[in-house]
């Protein structure tokens, strides 16, 4: 709505406004897999909105079009199997129906799965909202022997029915065309609806009779009724305020008689569905094996699968290392650098406070969110390369066996493995985990899966205090954060989350080739939603950062962060860190390489003519040092990650919950290697 | 007699078909399976299944994965061995 006034507002003259006043609202639905958001992106293009529905944190995409001079908003639903409340996204597809009374409702459909795609069709049909049914990817089910007669269907449904092929660009027009037509004649709407089986319709009727009058708009007795006894939760509780106690008790005892009914009706519906497809449909058992069958013998293979997926991520970090890298360095000393020498002489004038304010709090930030763009680049890019070619869903089903272990499955997997890349994607990436439940755990576990911030601390420093047996040490220590992960995700399965088994129930899609269109949307959608959300948290810290080690005078080891460096030498000893290790470590939290620079100045500081790793070496014994490497691979996640953290899953709870295990893990794991190695009177002599 | 022919999904191996006869594991496991196709009384085969892990079944031309645990909450009667009966 608020888009409709945008837009009216930037016509330019009084009539513009006049014919664009009426906005035909339309919700796009469809199960997974359907290709609904090309049909997106191809019709609303580059007059995208993303936000988040309101209170949930699932993606709420809109976009304006026009076609023969009326305005259509589009909003695209997100893809559910069916409208049965049991996730997030099948109550917001139906709270969008009921409570914001779209005008019409657009159903993409797999024609290659037509049965399976029409079960969401019986569920919107029941709902008082006129439906287009849009048949897309005709030519998979073609190439498949499946030949679909639209108009035959079309006469059965009683509905519109157009044939795509979306990802060439055809019919999508004629779909929009029809769209727009029945919202403007909504009265002529008049579709054959799916009945109740016979077992379940008196009892259907009485259940009905009892709602009465107590049922408020928008809501209508009859699909509240049809709810219950599908035993969808959301609706019962619902009911269970509506109706006075006496009567909820009478409509209780009717559902416990019938606990069947919800596999009754949706065998109903399948029933429905086979009538209506019946003469439009001719599906013949060829009994050939399809290239996806073919294909899959190697990629959901036990060995094959695994060697293919360990590949696939090879790649991705080749990727990272050759492209995203170089670009980063580029930014961070072209860029950013070359702006901050421009800022601090145009300032000369300034306060030095001021200056360096503006030059190494606020540009710094600025530098540290930029240059994270080219490394989620790369793996947005890879992200959905690999979910619109199908190959995701392999990958999943190929770790779920690893996965349960953790109490998670399969499709946890992916986003904890862009984790070693940066955790910030990997939040991000957990989206793809249907249960609430499965994606807050794995995004509580992403902080421990050692992104290449924390890889490169280790490859700087490991040579520095253990020379030879420094890759033994680093793997030793990507072993731990491995290890950890694991005791922690189990640990948290057992108790946090008991119970909370998350079904691992997933569409294999047909794998097809990448829409580059669909490609390039997302990875720009994705980008720009952490640099709007993630930005401005971690510009704030840095500028926090830099005031706490600016003042109250210039000089870092008089500092505000230094002085609380020094107050927590008592938790420094048992680990044999000194302050400064422990600012360091504070440090860290703006950005995790960060830990370097700090240690630069301050152990660079004193020691005249000795560079940075000599001084340390000289100073911090193996001991030390190793339970500091320790620290920083386990210790809280840097800012961006805290920040994105917090957008997705919508809590400070459950922020500050991680934070403050990890900061407990870290701590113990340093405590416990330090004691240990001087216990055991190994590399302590060096201090 | 029936019952008998009654065995859990996770026990078939690839390439033999099937009819769904009940679905246990509550409600809301029941109403993800059949709003995914796997309704009771639709006919599927098995494409993947090793004896551990996750397994794939194809029903109304759909290919799902189901984690063990879940494949061994579906009953079902084996269609193929009977129809080699047959023959």
């Amino acid at each position: 709505m608020s888009d409709a006034k945008q837009n009216s507002s930037k016509g330019s003259s009084a009539t513009d406004l006049e014919r664009h006043e009426q906005t035909i609202v339309v919700g796009l639905a469809g199960q997974p897999n359907v290709g609904k958001s090309t049909i997106f992106n191809l019709t609303t293009g580059l007059s995208q909105h993303v936000g988040n529905w309101p209170g949930k944190t699932v993606e709420r995409k809109e976009g304006m079009l026009v076609h023969q001079d009326i305005k259509l908003r589009l909003v695209d639903l997100p893809g559910t199997y069916s409208l049965t409340a049991n996730s997030e996204e099948e109550r917001i597809t139906r709270d969008f129906i009921l409570h914001e009374r779209p005008d019409v409702i657009v159903m993409i459909a797999d024609a290659s799965a037509l049965e399976r795609n029409l079960y969401l069709l019986a569920e919107l049909l029941v709902l008082p909202v006129p439906v287009v049914l849009g048949l897309n990817m005709m030519d998979v089910a073609e190439a498949q022997g499946i030949h679909i007669e639209p108009h035959v269907l079309e006469a059965a449904l009683g509905l519109p029915v157009i044939t795509l092929v979306a990802a060439r660009n055809q019919g999508v027009s004629e779909l929009i065309a029809a769209a727009e037509r029945l919202a403007r004649e909504p009265a002529g709407f008049k579709p054959t609806r799916p009945k109740i089986a016979e077992p379940h319709r008196e009892v259907l009727a009485q259940v009905r009779t009892l709602l009465g009058q107590y049922v408020p708009a928008p809501y209508r007795e009859d699909w509240v009724a049809l709810k219950l006894l599908e035993g969808d939760m959301e609706i019962t509780e619902k009911a269970r305020s509506w109706l006075p106690d006496a009567d909820w008790s009478s409509v209780a005892a009717l559902l416990k008689e019938h606990e069947d009914a919800v596999l009754d009706i949706a065998s109903g519906r399948y029933e429905w569905i086979a009538r209506m497809v019946r003469a439009a449909v001719i599906h013949p058992r060829l009994g050939q094996i399809s290239v996806t069958d073919r294909l899959d013998r190697f990629a959901v293979h036990p060995f094959w699968g695994l060697l293919l997926l360990l590949a696939m991520f090879g790649l991705v970090f080749w990727l990272t290392f050759t492209v995203a890298t170089p670009i980063q360095h580029w930014l961070d000393v072209y860029v950013i650098e070359r702006l901050q020498g421009l800022l601090a002489s145009g300032l000369t004038e300034a306060p030095s406070w001021l200056a360096d304010l503006l030059v190494n709090g606020v540009l710094g930030g600025v530098g540290i969110v930029v240059t994270f763009v080219p490394i989620l680049a790369v793996f947005f890019t890879a992200l959905a390369l690999l979910e619109d070619t199908g190959y995701l869903a392999r990958a999943a089903y190929v770790m779920d066996r690893f996965m349960h272990f953790l109490g998670l499955h399969g499709k946890s997997f992916l986003p904890l493995f862009l984790g070693f890349g940066c955790n910030v994607p990997a939040i991000m990436g957990a989206r793809v985990i249907g249960s609430q439940s499965g994606r807050l755990l794995t995004i509580l576990l992403a902080p421990l899966v050692p992104c290449s911030a924390r890889l490169l601390i280790l490859a700087l420093l490991t040579p520095v205090f253990f020379g030879n047996q420094a890759l033994m040490v680093s793997w030793g220590l990507v072993s731990l954060n491995i290890l950890v992960l694991a005791i922690v995700g189990i640990t948290l399965n057992h108790t946090v989350f008991r119970g909370q088994h998350a079904a691992f129930i997933m569409e294999m899609p047909l794998y097809h080739l990448p829409n580059l269109r669909s490609i390039g949307h997302f990875v720009w959608n994705n980008i720009w939603s952490f640099l709007r959300k993630a930005g401005t948290i971690i510009l704030l810290v840095s500028v926090v950062v830099w005031a706490l080690s600016n003042f109250p005078g210039s000089d870092i080891e008089q500092s505000y962060l230094a002085r609380f460096g020094q107050s927590l030498t008592p938790i420094g000893q048992l680990m044999g860190m000194d302050w400064r290790l422990i600012v360091a470590l504070l440090s860290s939290f703006i950005a995790k390489e960060n830990a370097i620079a700090t240690l630069g100045i301050l152990y660079g500081a004193g020691e005249e003519g000795r560079g940075l790793a000599e001084t340390m070496a000289a100073v911090v014994s193996p001991a030390t040092a190793l339970s500091f490497l320790a620290v920083t691979m386990l210790f809280i996640p840097c800012a961006a990650t805290v920040a994105v953290m917090y957008k997705e899953t919508r809590s400070w709870r459950w922020t500050l919950f991680d934070v403050t295990l990890l900061l407990v893990i870290a701590l113990t794991v340093g405590v416990i290697i330090y004691q240990a190695a001087h216990w055991l009177g190994i590399g302590v002599s060096g201090a | 007699m029936e019952e008998q022919k009654f065995v859990s999904l996770h026990r078939l191996s690839p390439g033999t078909h099937g009819i769904v006869r009940r679905l246990q594991g509550g409600k809301e496991f029941a109403s993800r399976l059949v709003a995914m196709g796997l309704s009771i009384g639709s006919e599927f085969e098995i494409l993947q299944n090793r004896g551990s892990g996750p397994v794939i079944v194809l029903v109304r031309d759909t290919r799902i994965a189901l984690g063990r645990s879940e494949a061994l909450k579906i009953v079902v009667e084996e269609l193929e061995r009977e129809r080699r009966e047959t023959e």
